[in-house]
């Protein structure tokens, strides 16, 4: 029973900053988490590097990226004097012959731009990589926090650009997929593994395109009144869709990607014979 | 005592739910300097658990709506007990009060061609409740909250602080209302955060807690409902009215226990959801009275058409007010006909698509999912009657919401009582909020400025520090200025005195009532009085839930004498009260109101005796009164035949 | 109908009691029955241990967002925990809110938040259209309608990183609560914010601190109403916010068609 009605003093303690400020909760743990919370950061970030290591070595490696009628996507298309010659293919000699490295970083730059500043890729990396936060709950190790504020990383809100980019390139790659229906002498009728190995792959490609957070804002999320626009909002409705699985399709098209490119160079270096099926 | 932190005001809210902010916008938008004072955080008042939706006469979705009808409607609900003037002022203004909801903001559901869309409910005669899927209290409370915010903006913009003429003090609690006199002249409160005592001072005081379901064991109420601000009103020297009608709303989570008498809204019924006994029947259409035989269907096939048909067919049983329903489930599982965990079925997932299922009722679909484990798109869910309502309350006046004898103090809300008559309907609630609210802000602050200057009550220094004991008293309950007969013996727990009262209401002045335990009831509760007297706390007065529950106990209290009472003196069925010893509705009883005051008004006055006086004796008394004749011009809205079943021999002869 | 929870058993609790000067976890063993929530154990806790343990309630349904506290360090709200989704041998940590000030064991300050709701301007009601008089579609009101489920429990206030580790962001950032509140009005049909002058999208990220937020997803993560905050409120409203400041041809169009700034049609 209480003797008085105020409430007693405490010992003092150190303050320290954010969860260990001085006005919270007295509790030193930088979190009291007992799940395997850094098991999804740590995959995203293994996942991430992972695919880091392997298009720098294939971006590169300026070989075995073509493979008739087949185009590794991370050529294509092929802006230099040094390409090989696709028949038919997307070769156009923009940059002339002064450009000595591989064609590849020439177009690479926007896929890895829109990848970049995508919304989904933001959340993992901050995430994965620089652990801000490294989970929900899990005090960050940083000091100061300016989010998306200054330089560089303001730069995130032109995403919608690299969006527009986006789109040709997988209008190219699509007309690639659509060049693989020939065979290795370009006779059209052909079809095999590496027809469904680029299908699936341009699937997913455009699903991650389309289901992209400024896409659904350019269709119709940035309309104030949908009942006045019937076709923006059903667009806006899809495109929304296809959102909800943005994460899903960041992963597998990013893996599509590599493992199209990686048939190519298995085809192109005399590893792997294509099967056909017709 | 007398350095207590004192503010002065005009008008003093008590209650921050739809009744409470609706009138503090009022009061603020008329001039006055308004504050708000409630136990809960700001936003989270009961009022957000109210799910089905406002009722309100705009004929939206069927153009035959009218006032004539929704007064009609809520009178046959309260089975003519009703204070007819709220009755009608209410179905009035309604519509008015929910299309000003829009222009803050509020964004309802809408028909197709972008009107507020209507829902049916128990006992609307047609479509009524306006309706946010199954969350309409929420957006009433966020749509006041950001109307209030909105005021503290304007004034922010003309005076720098946001809060110089509108101000919520939120967690804190009222204790008494003082007097100058007989008049108001303002509130004790506590602030809960640091458990410091203040002073508002005031002309005039609204009072808009709601209801008492915290009595009860089986409730849907929240923390809150303990009953405060009847208590207040007792104390200051105002009478309760017809406080034996308590609803029970027929449909409450039975299982699991933790969660027993959480609401599951009617809106499940009105959109097709049917009520199923163990043998799987619907045994609503054995149960439809004699009064409401033409109004409802007496087949299933009926019933059903006339979802898609309500024109040209009568509306199925499930749908009848609420205390019938209530009853028929009570009877079903007296009968054995019930569940395993002692409810009756309802079920929608055999009437609907899963997808219009949690469309149409997200937050029913959520909260079982979440809480229960059932999904009931697929399974039927376990009901069961809970205690919901208080129809009883404050006795006011009709138009300015001001109490009886208490110049300067209102009451609008479930607080105030009359409007519903002996039950409720669903629906009715929300829009009484909006109504009564607005017009006790309005003529609080009128009384206000009649009451500026020289004219202003000044509070009695007597009364601040008997309160201040008074609200001290749990921590010394032990100690050597308790009753002599008291010392030695250790405190009482408040919880424990809390779960006993509880127990003691709903097992004897439950659903179903009979002479002999409401007999036992008062006996108990004396007992729970006088141990209550020496209910203890521990620690210290910053944030103590023991203390501060050890306080609501003396309203908790207080009310449910006022109930057991009210109950044992009606000696009739009807409504939310039900005696199996008198299980006919009388229409002798019809123009009787029954007023609730405190035996010992002094009582009031000096609070915190130490030692009461013949602690057996009760602390309320009853007084019979007549109502008022209803205008002819609204009982003109009826057929001769439907008045001879309600009105009493020498109404009609009037 | 299944049974969600074992039967009868006693658990172990750490609850965190102190106040601004100090505290610390402290343990209790405490009775857990069938179908209770963690809600519950602490009323339990209070009724037979410790009387004066200070917790914030209301409802007890999930519907007015009193009791959100932290358990096992994760933001939840204490009335829709169920005990059935602990191990019967599992220690269960329950704290305050970690981003607020802490007023008594599991009650924190959470005016912050209070503060920040007025710093929204509120919804402008469009001039000339009498009460009664609004016409809306329901297909636009829904995406406000979504935001409008918010119980105001502040578990995204308290998760934000942006907050909760940094004390000295609570002044420019409004927290996810309160940009989704932008998004509602800014989406809201008949707002009419831009004709009296306010552009919404671009205060959002120059007064309320929209460019702080990095769309971590925790605020939606520990939504109780699953209200897809990020994807639906934060993120378009960053779209709104590029439209207006980071989009040269939008700015271009407005220059030249002299369309006043603020529309989106």
């Amino acid at each position: 029973m209480a003797t008085g009605t105020d409430p007693a003093a405490r010992s003092p303690r150190t303050p320290g900053t954010g969860v260990r400020g001085a006005s919270r909760a007295a509790i030193s743990a930088r979190h009291l988490r007992t799940d395997r919370w850094w098991l999804s950061p740590a995959l995203t970030a293994a996942g991430l590097f992972a695919f880091v290591v392997y298009s720098t070595w294939r971006a590169f490696a300026n070989g075995d990226y073509y493979a008739a009628p087949y185009v590794s996507p991370f050529y294509s298309p092929c802006l230099a004097e040094n390409c090989i010659p696709m028949k038919g293919g997307p070769n156009w000699e923009i940059f002339g012959s002064w450009w000595g490295l591989s064609p590849a970083l020439l177009i690479l730059i926007f896929p890895l731009g829109f990848r970049l500043t995508c919304y989904y890729y933001r959340k993992a990396y901050y995430r994965g990589f620089w652990a801000s936060p490294p989970a929900c709950a899990v005090a960050e190790p940083h000091k100061k926090y300016s989010g998306e504020t200054r330089f560089p990383l303001v730069l995130q809100n032109i995403h919608r650009y690299f969006f527009y980019a986006a789109v040709p390139v997988a209008g190219i790659l699509t007309y690639d997929t659509a060049l693989a229906f020939r065979d290795e002498n370009y006779e059209w009728g052909h079809m095999g593994l590496g027809t469904l190995v680029l299908l699936v792959n341009i699937a997913l490609i455009w699903a991650y395109t389309l289901s992209c957070h400024s896409c659904r804002h350019i269709v119709g999320g940035r309309l104030k009144h949908f009942s006045k626009h019937p076709v923006r909002y059903r667009l806006w409705g899809w495109v929304g869709r296809l959102n909800d699985r943005h994460m899903h399709l960041a992963w597998a098209s990013l893996i599509s990607v590599a493992a199209s490119d990686f048939y190519v160079y298995l085809l192109a270096s005399g590893a792997f014979e294509d099967p056909r099926f017709f | 005592m007398t350095q207590l932190e004192r503010q002065e005001w005009d008008v003093v809210v008590v209650g921050a739910g739809g009744a409470g902010l609706r009138a503090a916008i009022e009061a603020r938008e008329q001039g006055a300097r308004t504050a708000v004072i409630c136990k809960s955080l700001f936003g989270k008042a009961h009022t957000v658990m109210a799910e089905g939706g406002i009722a309100a006469s705009m004929g939206n979705v069927n153009s035959k709506d009218n006032w004539q009808v929704h007064f009609r409607d809520t009178m046959r609900g309260g089975k003519f007990l009703n204070q007819w003037r709220m009755a009608e002022l209410h179905a009035r203004e309604a519509p008015d009060r929910v299309w000003e909801l829009e222009t803050w903001g509020a964004l309802f559901d809408r028909t197709p061609d972008g009107r507020i869309s209507q829902r049916n409910f128990g006992g609307h005669e047609y479509p009524r409740l306006a309706h946010v899927g199954d969350r309409t209290g929420l957006e009433l409370i966020r749509t006041l909250q950001q109307k209030i915010v909105a005021l503290q903006q304007e004034d922010f913009r003309q005076s720098g602080d946001y809060e110089a003429r509108l101000k919520v003090y939120q967690e804190c609690t009222v204790t008494r209302v003082l007097l100058d006199e007989e008049r108001v002249a303002g509130t004790f409160c506590y602030e809960r955060e640091s458990g410091r005592f203040f002073v508002l001072e005031a002309p005039s005081v609204v009072i808009a807690t709601g209801g008492i379901g915290k009595s009860f064991k089986v409730t849907s109420n929240s923390w809150e409902y303990t009953g405060d601000g009847h208590a207040l009103a007792l104390l200051a020297g105002a009478p309760l009215l017809n406080m034996e009608f308590v609803q029970f709303h027929p449909t409450g989570m039975v299982w699991p226990p933790s969660v027993k008498g959480i609401l599951v809204t009617e809106s499940v019924r009105g959109d097709g959801g049917v009520l199923r006994n163990s043998e799987g029947k619907r045994f609503m259409f054995d149960y439809v009275p004699d009064v409401f035989k033409d109004k409802y269907a007496l087949t299933e096939e009926e019933g059903d058409r006339w979802y898609e048909d309500p024109d040209s067919n009568r509306r199925p049983p499930e749908l009848l007010p609420r205390d019938e329903v209530a009853r028929a489930i009570n009877s079903e599982v007296k009968a054995g006909r019930g569940t395993p965990h002692g409810g009756v079925y309802l079920d929608v997932s055999t009437r609907m698509p899963a997808e219009t299922i949690r469309r149409r009722l997200p937050s029913m679909y959520h909260q079982f999912k979440e809480l229960a484990d059932v999904d009931i798109t697929a399974e039927a869910m376990e009901v069961g009657p809970t205690c919901h309502y208080v129809m009883g309350g404050i006795a006011v006046d009709s138009d300015t919401a001001a109490t009886r004898g208490v110049p300067g103090l209102y009451a609008a809300g479930e607080v105030a009582g009359g409007m519903h008559g002996s039950n409720r309907l669903g629906g009715n609630s929300l829009s009484d909020l909006l109504v009564f609210g607005r017009r006790a802000g309005l003529h609080a602050a009128q009384h206000a400025f009649e009451h500026a200057g020289a004219l202003r009550p000044r509070v009695d220094e007597a009364q601040v520090d008997a309160a201040a004991a008074e609200a001290l008293r749990p921590f010394s309950a032990e100690g050597p200025e308790a009753g002599a007969a008291e010392t030695g013996r250790p405190p009482e727990n408040p919880y424990t005195l809390h779960q006993e009262l509880q127990q003691t209401m709903n097992d004897l002045v439950g659903i179903i009532r009979k002479e002999g335990e409401m007999a036992r009831a008062l006996e108990k509760l004396a007992e729970l009085r006088v141990r209550a007297r020496r209910a203890g706390v521990e620690g210290h007065r910053q944030f103590n839930p023991g203390w501060h529950l050890a306080l609501d106990l003396r309203n908790m209290l207080l009310v449910s004498e006022c109930i057991a009472r009210a109950a044992l003196e009606r000696t009739e069925s009807r409504g939310g009260h039900t005696r199996e010893d008198f299980p006919a509705m009388e229409r002798s009883w019809r123009p009787v109101n029954l007023l609730c005051r405190l035996t010992d008004p002094a009582a009031g006055a000096v609070a915190a005796d130490p030692a009461p006086v013949d602690p057996a004796r009760g602390q309320i008394e009853l007084t019979s009164t007549t109502t008022e004749p209803i205008r002819p011009d609204l009982l003109a809205l009826f057929e001769k035949e439907e008045l001879v079943k309600y009105l009493a021999e020498e109404e009609l002869h009037e | 109908m299944t049974t969600s929870a074992s039967a009868k058993y006693v658990a172990d609790f750490k609850v965190w009691r102190g106040n601004q000067e100090g505290g610390g976890l402290e343990d209790y063993r405490v009775a857990v029955n069938e179908g209770e929530v963690v809600l519950d154990i602490i009323h339990r806790l209070q009724a037979t241990q410790v009387p004066d343990l200070a917790v914030r309630w209301n409802c007890k349904a999930g519907k007015c967002g009193s009791c959100s506290a932290e358990i096992n360090g994760r933001p939840r709200l204490l009335c829709m925990t169920r005990m059935s989704t602990f191990t019967p041998s599992e220690t269960i940590t329950v704290t305050p809110l970690r981003a607020f000030p802490v007023v008594r064991d599991l009650v924190t300050d959470v005016s912050f938040n209070y503060a920040k709701a007025r710093e929204v301007p509120a919804f402008v009601p469009p001039e000339g259209v009498e009460p009664g008089a609004y016409r809306m579609q329901q297909m636009d009101v829904e995406r406000s309608q979504e935001f409008r489920k918010c119980i105001e429990c502040f578990l995204c206030q308290d998760t934000c990183h942006v907050v909760r580790d940094h004390e000295e962001n609570k002044e420019s950032f409004a927290g996810p609560r309160f940009l989704m509140r932008i998004a509602e009005l800014d989406m809201h049909p008949l707002d009419a914010a831009h004709e009296a002058g306010l552009d919404r999208k671009r205060t959002a990220q120059e007064e309320h601190g929209l460019g702080l937020c990095n769309i971590t997803k925790c605020c939606t993560e520990v939504c109780p109403e699953n209200i897809r905050i990020t994807d639906n409120a934060l993120i378009p409203l960053k779209e709104r916010a590029a439209d207006r400041k980071y989009d040269p041809l939008v700015w271009l169009g407005n220059r030249i068609r002299r369309r006043p700034a603020g529309r989106t049609e």
